[in-house]
């Protein structure tokens, strides 16, 4: 399989703060990767590191160049304008021109239902499917690689099934999915394999099944009884 | 009070009259201010902007010049555009010294720092909150600020009215650079000053009441915009579960 990612002892600080300590990770092509940890314990960073918006303080960060990127944020940001203008916007700053980029902005938005809305003001779509537009906007880039930072965590149970179905979809189509999320039951679903983190350190790399079955370090043992209650 | 009320209705017969000698020097202010806005908040807007994306050594001191230049004396701003424009000066050789086009320059050095520290701080805290997720898209510092500025496009008319707010009742600066000659280079706030010494109260005072009219009218103006952009802000949210078709004739019918 092709490797995407590769990380060395990467460490991020921002300021005092340590938030990815020694970090060893190497991500290759068609995987499920699904991030766990309590909060703070570095998911995000660790996104925003492999998609290259953080620049490690020490160790090194590889990653595929040609593997085009998208990532998806909590909370999209959707500018004051049209559905299908903050869709085609990351199409035309990747230099497709705008005509160009409002139909393949239409089609992304067909690909994720909401085509209809297109034309309705962003900031007036729910919070489900605001994630969904903002899913059609990162796939419309056609990347081999999509980052989700805890993509259903502010979702109803019925729109997390919507972009649940959707990844899963992308994931299916050979897109490379890397996610952080709090919801095992989602992990369980979508995810091939488990990175967990505490405290900015990576304590289990395991593939899905084991994470969830087999023994633990001590570490990972704690969060996800904590989590399974 | 006798001084007050017939001042007060003397003014008020003059503003009802559209007298033409207040009517040039309210028409000749908001020209004034206008202009000096318009070219302080292009260049406000450019800087503002720039410096809202920008990171590099020393910008804390930058901004901290700029925040400076907000309470910068207006009298200050003149004695200096005078000194340039004087016939010793480096820009003497323009003429333009007690002329419209100095007062202009002056007003628009004065709103300058207010434009752009506040286009600054608009972009700044947009790029914090937003800036990631664009530059993910591909949105290098330039790309981002335009893109910002495109989303913070009501929040600049509230820029540019603060603006206007401040060169329109500013009366140093354009009394030392415009002279406060009759009919050229006298605008409300010169003559208010010029008519109480003098003590033609019932003009000074007729301007006074425009002036202020003004300045409401201003003030009116950012709160029906501060409402509207409320509006767009939260627009009436669109049903999970609402069919297409019904969305789209709710929105014909609206």
């Amino acid at each position: 399989m092709t490797l995407l990612f590769s990380l060395q002892s990467a460490s991020v600080r921002f300021g005092r703060v340590q938030a990815l300590s020694g970090c060893t990770l190497r991500i290759a092509a068609g995987e499920r990767l699904a991030l766990v940890g309590a909060n703070g314990s570095g998911k995000s960073t660790l996104l925003r590191t492999l998609h290259g918006l953080v620049a490690p303080a020490s160790g090194q960060v590889q990653c595929d160049a040609r593997a085009r990127q998208a990532m998806l944020f909590q909370r999209p940001y959707m500018l004051r304008a049209s559905v299908l203008h903050n869709v085609a916007l990351g199409l035309w700053l990747h230099g497709t021109p705008w005509a160009l980029a409002r139909a393949q902005a239409l089609a992304a938005l067909e690909r994720v239902g909401l085509a209809d809305l297109a034309q309705r003001s962003a900031r007036a779509l729910s919070g489900g499917q605001q994630q969904r537009a903002a899913l059609a906007r990162a796939w419309a880039l056609g990347p081999q690689v999509l980052l989700l930072d805890e993509p259903t965590s502010s979702l109803d149970p019925a729109a997390k099934r919507e972009v649940e179905r959707l990844m899963a979809e992308f994931a299916d189509d050979g897109m490379t999915l890397i996610f952080s999320s709090h919801n095992l039951g989602q992990v369980k679903r979508l995810a091939s394999r488990v990175v967990c983190l505490e405290q900015g350190r990576l304590v289990a790399d395991l593939p899905t099944q084991a994470f969830f079955n087999g023994p633990l370090p001590a570490a990972a043992a704690n969060f996800l009884k904590g989590e399974m209650g | 009070m006798n001084t007050f009320s017939s001042s007060a209705q003397a003014a008020f017969s003059l503003i009802a009259s559209l007298d033409p000698q207040l009517a040039g020097i309210v028409l000749r202010s908001l020209a004034v201010s206008a202009c000096a806005c318009a070219i302080a908040c292009g260049a406000g807007l450019l800087l503002g902007a720039w410096l809202g994306v920008a990171r590099f050594q020393g910008r804390a001191l930058v901004l901290a010049l700029l925040n400076t230049a907000l309470a910068l004396p207006s009298v200050v701003v003149g004695l200096v555009v005078y000194l340039l424009l004087s016939r010793s000066g480096p820009l003497g050789f323009l003429g333009w010294l007690f002329s419209f086009k100095a007062m202009v320059l002056a007003q628009a050095v004065l709103v300058l720092p207010v434009a752009a520290a506040l286009v600054r701080q608009l972009i700044d805290d947009a790029e914090r909150g937003h800036g990631e997720q664009l530059q993910s898209l591909g949105a290098r510092r330039f790309a981002r600020s335009v893109i910002l500025l495109f989303d913070e496009r009501y929040a600049l008319l509230t820029v540019l009215m603060a603006a206007f707010g401040r060169a329109i009742s500013e009366v140093g600066a354009v009394m030392v650079v415009g002279g406060n000659i009759e009919g050229f280079t006298r605008v409300m706030t010169t003559s208010i000053a010029l008519e109480t010494s003098k003590g033609d109260l019932p003009l000074a005072l007729a301007l006074g009441i425009v002036l202020l009219g003004v300045v409401l009218l201003l003030n009116m103006l950012m709160a029906l915009l501060r409402r509207w952009r409320e509006r767009l802000d939260n627009p009436p949210p669109v049903p999970d579960s609402a069919p297409a078709c019904a969305v789209a004739s709710k929105s014909a019918a609206s």
